[in-house]
This record gives structure tokens, C-alpha cells and sequence, in this order.
């Protein structure tokens, strides 16, 4: 079995190398902030120079607020991270650590010997999904299984008996990673005893949440642990087909998933008698076609199968009727790449993390109005406060914090009064938000939470699939009403007439699309009431940014006349000779926020 | 039926399970969901036209016009949403002229919204063919034309 050393800490000394190596963070966030030219760059310069370092590529480290990231992996096994690194940086830093082994200390956001143990950024973090995420290369079986990948299936496989598997699953405490937080293993032992044949082992990867990116940050960092999650599950389920729907704004997953399925069939890791077995096990791709409701188990079923994906009714859960009829088990991406990690170091191994109902750690994808976003994962039972400031720095901007959505469309936002609610299923429940699948995105007192509930309906609306009258018909009468209040028509009786919707839209529907769509109006309603009390009744916006409710004006005191709220206007609606006061033309101004944001002087007030 | 279509049936088996992978690669080839391609598709998969129009009107990611060179997406998610991608959405409206779903009169750029890109933490974010441009501002929209 593998040692300890599995996860932990995110910068750790490695204790194998070969020479040194630098490694460039090319996940889709680190390619979105330019990691690919710095990569091109980097190579460039040690082929021109001959120079003994290897470059390569990883995938997402976590630390997004200071992409691009590139890693010095030392001869020594130590490890230097580099933030905010471009091509033009890069060659000069590779010349002078190649020559004396030095590096500014500018250029340095963490390192084993500058870091820091007690940097909140890691030492309240633990990697057990995200281990290799970021530092091994994704597209390379090798360095997975140098981390242990597959040793886990290699036991399962050799050494244990299928309903060992899944009782080993039972007692590591695993519970869904993609919202509801079902027990993992009940789940399998239900497909495994439900009569037909052939069973399916599937894999959610459609994240749905707008807003959140933990299972494309898995994908695309380390693809085999979800591959060996599935097959582990196929293996104790006795499923011999496999599919991972993936959603499709995820090209890059999409493409580092072929390698790996590609990679693991070579290997003989997959595919028929794997590890010279009687057990034989394909996987395919799906691609979504942007439907959130196919996130919903039941729909994502009818996708595969090439239907419009409407939810059914369960039961039957898919467990006993899923594809084509037949028993599946499906789950989502972070539970199988737990489970690979279960299998290799043992239940009790991971159930010594977490809670006493909430075992293990938990990814989130931290985002919003906070200092350091990017992807995280820690032990269940941190609070909310230590993940916000603690590892995320605090508030942007020193700006004040307001809220924390969890879970998305299903979920809801919790107040700063909450904040020391512990992250466990049970307790993210009675906030009236939901674990969720790991989105975590941060607002700030410029977030007005009317207009965020807006957004939310907004989006569910758009979304719902349309079987269920309520859902269909209610949740668009949500938005009406909330549409008014943001613009500033609302009228006395709307909280009431939103609250009565709500729980009709929850008891009215099929799917969980609807069941929970009412959710961010309720909790904003719940700890954010006085903001609509404000909207309707004083016609006034506290966040300063429902447009029908606020204006621009500029301040004859501060401006200095310097022209540039002038020239960004983009419905030219300043006007002012260059060193005389401006002003704003109410007629013309669309509010959009441009000259506030542009000025200097701090001369533009909102009101 | 041209070589195109007949090209992308080639690498199927016309079973029902097929229909959506053969809706986006039919897609990925002409930009768009030609009419005349979804009725040789439900012939290849030998299902009616009007499921086959059913499945594809029913996911978003399905056009059945065609689309401009260079291809927008506004990203509305969450963490874009509230770190203002409106104002973002509003001046790519204003820079081309032209609203979400439409196409510019030159077919040069189609702009189109899109529930999150998946790099959340860079909001907010915009991507242009495949290519992610993030962290931007109303400012910042005008450069992201300039190079193209
Ligand atoms: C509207 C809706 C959207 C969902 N979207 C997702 C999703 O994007 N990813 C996911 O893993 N689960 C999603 N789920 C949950 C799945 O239905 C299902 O519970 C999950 O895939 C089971 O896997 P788990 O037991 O490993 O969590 C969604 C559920 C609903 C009702
Ligand atoms: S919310 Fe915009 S990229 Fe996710």
C-alpha cells in the first residue's frame, strides 16, 4: 500500500527526480492568462541554449490569481513557483538559475524553502483529489503511476473480492461529490444487486454550475484517476461498459481524456482482460450539448441515448433502471477520483478526514470578489471563514464581504453571520444552501443579492426543460416579479408573492432543477430582506447597482477636468472643456459604470 | 448527398445512440445545421426528421443558421456575472454593433453568451474560436478586436 505521502501538502519535496525540470501550468485557466506562449518560450530558450532542464506540462495547481504559473522542480527534489510569469520573464530567469541557481525573489509566489508552512494558502489545505493536479504531467500514464496510479485497481483486481470493494467504499465515509452527497458505496451495492444485464458504470462531468470548475480543473490535470475511479467501480459493480459525459464549453478535458482512455488501453489497463483478467472494461466520451438540466442524472441517461434530455421520474433510481433500461451506476467526477485514492491507501486512511457524517475533502472552485481565487481542496469541517480569509485572502480591494453562494442554481447565498458554519453536508444544508458540486463564489457589498436572485432565476428559467407546468410557468413568474423589483417597480406584496411561488415551483416539480430553482430567492430572501424591503419600498438599490434605481453624477469638487471619463464614455454622454469641471447628461447615460471605474480622482458618485 | 456529409456518416455506425455526436460533427463541419443535412441524418440514423429536429432544438448548442468567421462568447456564469460581464456583453454590443445571437452584417463575428467557460476565477472572461481572453474590462474589449 501507498505510503502517506499522497496528497498532503500542495508544495511538497519530492523525493524522486530526475534532473531538473520546469513545468508550465497549462490547464484552461493558465492558457486563458498565457501560459501557452510562456511555455513555447521556455522551450525555445533551453533548445537554443542547450541548457540540462526539461520543460513540461501540467495541469492546474489552484493558485488562479496568480496565472501563469510555472514550477521549478530542483535537482534536489525541492520546488519553486513562479506567479505571474510571461515570455519575456521566463528566458531571462531560466539563464540566471542555470548559471548560479538563483531566482528574484520577486518572481517567487511559493517554493519549498520559501514557503512557508504557515502560508493559510496551503497549510489548511489538503490535497487527496488534486494531488497530482498540477503537478505531474496529465498526459503522461508514467507519472501517474509513479504517483501509485493504478495501484489501487491493481489491487482491487488481484487482491480483493468485488463486494470487498464496495464495502471498502461503505466505510471510507464517501458520499457524492456532485451535490446530493448519496453514500458511494450504497449506491454501488444497489447496481451490483439490481437484477439485468448489462450493467453501466457512467460519469457525470457535465458541471452544470455556472461558476465553477473543480471537475474541468480534474480532467484536464489528472485524467487517470477518474478513469481508475470508474473502473474500480465497473470492476465491483461487474459493469463492462463505461461513459463520461463531458460538458461541452470543456475542449481541452475532452482531448487529455482521449490520451489517457488511449494510454490506459495500451497499458492494459483498460479495455479486455485488464491486468491479464477475466475482467474486460471500455470507456467512452460523450460531449454535451449545453443543457444544464443534463447534469440531472435521469436526463444525462436520456442524452446518452440520444433523446432530448428530459428528466424521469425516479424511482426507478438509475441503479435499478438507467441506460437502455439496464442497472448504472453514475456518479460524479470527484467521487471516482476519490475513490482511486481510497483503493490505494485504504478506507480508514480516508475517513480520517472530515467529520463524523462528512468523510474526506472536499474541491472547491473559489471565485468571485476574492483575493485569491482558484481551485482548492480541504478536509471537511474547515469553516467557511477560514476557506474565505484564510486561504482566499479576504475581500478584494479591502471592500467589505456580503455573501458566499454555494451549490448554484440549486443552492443559495450565506451571510457573514453564518460564516463559521462548518463545511459538511449537513451543515451547508440548514443555511439553506447546498454542498453543491463545489462552486464557492464570493460577493462583496457592490453585489446587490436582489439582482443575484434575478440572475439565478434568470438562468433556471432558461434551463428548465419545460416538462413540469410549475417549473416551466412558475419559475418565469419568479422572474417577472424580480425583474420589476430590480427595476425598481415593486410592488408591496411581492416578498409574499414570491415566497408563495417558490414553495409551488419546490413541491411542483419532477427533477431537482426545479425542486431547488427557487433556492437563491428564498435564502436571499431569508438574510438579505431588507435589501428588497429597500428596492420596493424606498426605491432604492444598497448595493448601488440595479440601474433603474440609481444615478451618475459628477462631483464640480474633485474633477479636475482631465478628460477621461469623456473619451471611455461610450454613449457620449459627458461633456466638459479639457481642465473645466464635467458632466453627466442624464438624458444619454446608460449607467453603465465606465467613467466610475475610469476616474482617478474619485469624482464620479453613484447615489 | 456531398462528400461532406457523407464524410462524417463515415464515421458511424447510424445507430440512434449516435444522434447527438453526429448533430456536432455535422455542425463542426459546416458552421451550422443545414437543412438539408437533417434530413439525411434522420435517414443515417434512421429515425424521423422530427426527432432529429426535436434533439437538436432542444440543446443550445445547436444553430440552424450560420454563423460569422470568428465566433464570441460572452461568458454569464456566476463569478463573470457579478464581476460585471453585463458591462462587458454591452460593449462588445456596442463595439460590433450588433446584439447576443446576431451576426455582424460582414459575417466577420457572431456574438453569442455561454453559461461559464470554466475559468471562473479569471472573471470575467470572454472567449473568441477557442481561445479564452480573461480578467477583462469595458477597456480592455476594444484591444481584443484590434488584433484580429
Ligand atoms: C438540475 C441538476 C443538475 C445537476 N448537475 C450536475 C452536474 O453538473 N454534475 C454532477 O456531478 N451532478 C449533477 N447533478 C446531480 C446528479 O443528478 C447526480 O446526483 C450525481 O451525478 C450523482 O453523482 P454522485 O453521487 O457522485 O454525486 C445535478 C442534479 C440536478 C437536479
Ligand atoms: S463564471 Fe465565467 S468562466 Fe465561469
Amino acid at each position: 500500500m501507498a505510503s502517506f505521502s499522497q496528497g498532503g501538502g500542495v508544495l511538497k519535496k519530492r523525493s524522486k527526480t530526475e534532473g531538473t525540470r520546469l513545468k508550465v501550468g497549462l490547464g484552461a485557466c493558465g492558457i486563458a492568462a498565457g501560459a501557452m506562449n510562456v511555455f513555447e518560450e521556455a522551450r525555445k530558450t533551453v533548445e537554443e541554449n542547450d541548457l540540462p532542464i526539461r520543460v513540461e506540462r501540467t495541469g492546474c495547481i489552484g493558485m488562479c490569481h496568480h496565472e501563469p504559473l510555472v514550477e521549478i522542480e530542483e535537482k534536489d527534489g525541492g520546488r519553486i513557483l513562479l506567479g505571474e510569469m510571461t515570455p519575456e520573464k521566463i528566458a531571462p530567469i531560466i539563464a540566471q538559475y542555470m548559471e548560479n541557481g538563483h531566482i528574484d525573489p520577486d518572481n517567487i509566489v511559493a517554493g519549498t524553502d520559501y514557503i512557508t508552512e504557515n502560508d493559510p494558502f496551503f497549510s489548511k489545505q489538503y490535497r487527496i483529489v488534486l494531488s497530482n493536479c498540477g503537478t505531474i504531467n496529465p498526459e503522461s500514464i508514467d507519472e501517474y503511476r509513479e504517483t501509485g496510479g493504478y495501484e489501487g485497481l491493481a489491487r482491487a483486481i488481484r487482491e480483493i473480492d468485488p463486494d470487498e470493494i464496495i464495502r471498502e467504499v461503505l466505510d471510507s465515509g464517501l458520499r457524492g461529490r456532485g451535490g446530493a452527497g448519496f453514500p458511494t458505496g450504497l449506491k454501488w451495492k444497489f447496481t451490483k444487486q439490481a437484477a439485468g444485464s448489462p450493467k453501466y458504470v457512467v460519469c457525470n462531468a457535465d458541471e452544470g454550475d455556472p461558476g465553477a470548475f473543480m471537475d474541468r480543473s480534474t480532467l484536464e490535470g489528472d485524467p487517470h484517476s477518474v478513469i481508475e475511479g470508474m473502473t474500480i467501480a465497473a470492476y465491483a459493480i461487474g459493469a463492462s461498459d463505461g461513459y463520461i459525459y463531458v460538458r461541452a464549453e470543456y475542449p481541452l478535458a475532452v482531448s487529455r481524456l482521449k490520451t489517457a482512455i488511449r494510454q490506459a488501453n495500451e497499458a492494459g489497463l483498460l479495455g479486455e482482460h485488464i491486468l491479464e483478467s477475466d475482467f474486460s472494461f471500455d470507456i467512452r466520451i460523450k460531449e454535451g450539448a449545453g443543457a444544464f438540466v443534463c447534469g440531472e442524472e435521469t436526463a444525462l441517461l436520456a442524452s446518452i441515448e440520444g433523446e432530448r434530455g428530459l428528466p424521469r421520474l425516479r424511482p426507478p433510481f438509475p441503479a435499478t433502471k438507467g441506460l437502455w433500461g439496464k442497472p448504472t451506476n453514475i456518479n460524479n467526477v470527484e467521487t471516482y477520483a476519490s475513490v482511486s485514492r481510497i483503493i490505494q491507501n485504504g478506507a480508514s486512511w480516508y475517513s480520517g478526514f472530515g467529520t463524523e457524517k462528512s468523510k474526506g475533502t472536499k474541491v472547491f472552485a473559489l471565485a468571485g470578489k476574492i483575493r485569491k481565487g482558484g481551485l482548492i481542496e480541504v478536509p471537511m469541517g474547515i469553516t467557511l471563514k477560514e476557506i474565505i480569509y484564510d486561504i482566499g485572502g479576504g475581500i478584494k480591494e479591502g471592500k467589505r464581504f456580503k455573501a458566499v453562494q454555494m451549490g448554484g442554481p440549486s443552492g443559495g447565498c450565506i451571510p457573514e453571520s453564518l460564516l463559521d458554519t462548518t463545511i459538511d453536508y449537513d451543515s451547508v444544508t440548514k443555511t439553506g444552501a447546498i454542498m453543491g458540486s463545489g462552486g464557492m463564489v464570493v460577493m462583496d457589498e457592490e453585489t446587490c443579492m436582489v439582482e443575484v436572485a434575478r440572475f439565478f432565476l434568470e438562468f433556471t428559467q432558461n434551463e428548465s426543460c419545460g416538462k413540469c407546468t410549475f417549473c416551466r410557468i412558475g419559475t418565469k413568474r419568479m422572474l417577472e416579479i424580480l425583474e420589476r423589483i430590480t427595476n425598481g417597480l415593486g410592488r408591496e406584496d411581492d416578498i409574499e408573492r414570491l415566497e408563495t411561488l417558490a414553495q409551488s415551483v419546490k413541491s411542483g416539480s419532477l427533477c431537482g432543477l426545479g425542486q431547488t430553482a427557487p433556492n437563491p430567492v428564498l435564502t436571499t430572501l431569508r438574510y438579505f430582506r431588507d435589501e428588497y424591503e429597500a428596492h420596493i419600498k424606498e426605491k432604492r438599490c444598497p448595493a448601488k447597482q440595479c440601474r433603474g434605481l440609481i444615478s451618475y453624477r459628477i462631483l464640480p469638487e474633485e474633477c479636475v477636468g482631465c478628460g477621461v471619463c469623456l473619451k471611455n464614455c461610450p454613449v457620449d454622454a459627458i461633456r466638459g472643456e479639457k481642465k473645466q469641471v464635467h458632466e453627466i447628461d442624464p438624458k444619454k447615460c446608460i449607467k453603465c459604470g465606465i467613467c466610475l471605474d475610469s476616474c482617478r480622482f474619485g469624482a464620479v458618485e453613484v447615489r | 448527398m456531398d462528400s461532406t456529409l457523407k464524410n462524417v456518416f463515415d464515421s458511424f455506425q447510424g445507430k440512434k445512440e449516435e444522434l447527438i455526436p453526429i448533430l456536432q460533427k455535422v455542425q463542426e463541419r459546416y458552421g451550422y445545421l443545414p437543412e438539408d443535412a437533417m434530413l439525411e441524418v434522420s435517414r443515417f440514423a434512421r429515425v424521423p426528421e422530427s426527432t432529429v429536429y426535436g434533439v437538436a432544438t432542444f440543446y443550445a448548442q445547436f444553430r440552424f443558421t450560420p454563423i460569422g468567421e470568428n465566433r464570441i462568447m460572452v461568458c454569464r456564469g456566476t463569478a463573470c456575472h457579478v464581476k460585471g460581464s453585463v458591462g462587458i456583453l454591452e460593449e462588445i454590443e456596442r463595439k460590433l454593433g450588433i446584439k447576443e445571437g446576431e451576426t455582424t452584417p460582414d459575417g466577420r463575428y457572431s456574438l453569442e453568451t455561454v453559461a461559464c467557460i470554466g475559468c471562473c476565477s479569471l472573471a470575467p472572461c470572454v472567449m473568441i474560436n477557442k481561445k479564452v481572453h480573461a480578467n477583462l474590462t469595458p477597456q480592455k474589449v476594444a484591444k481584443l478586436f484590434k488584433k484580429d
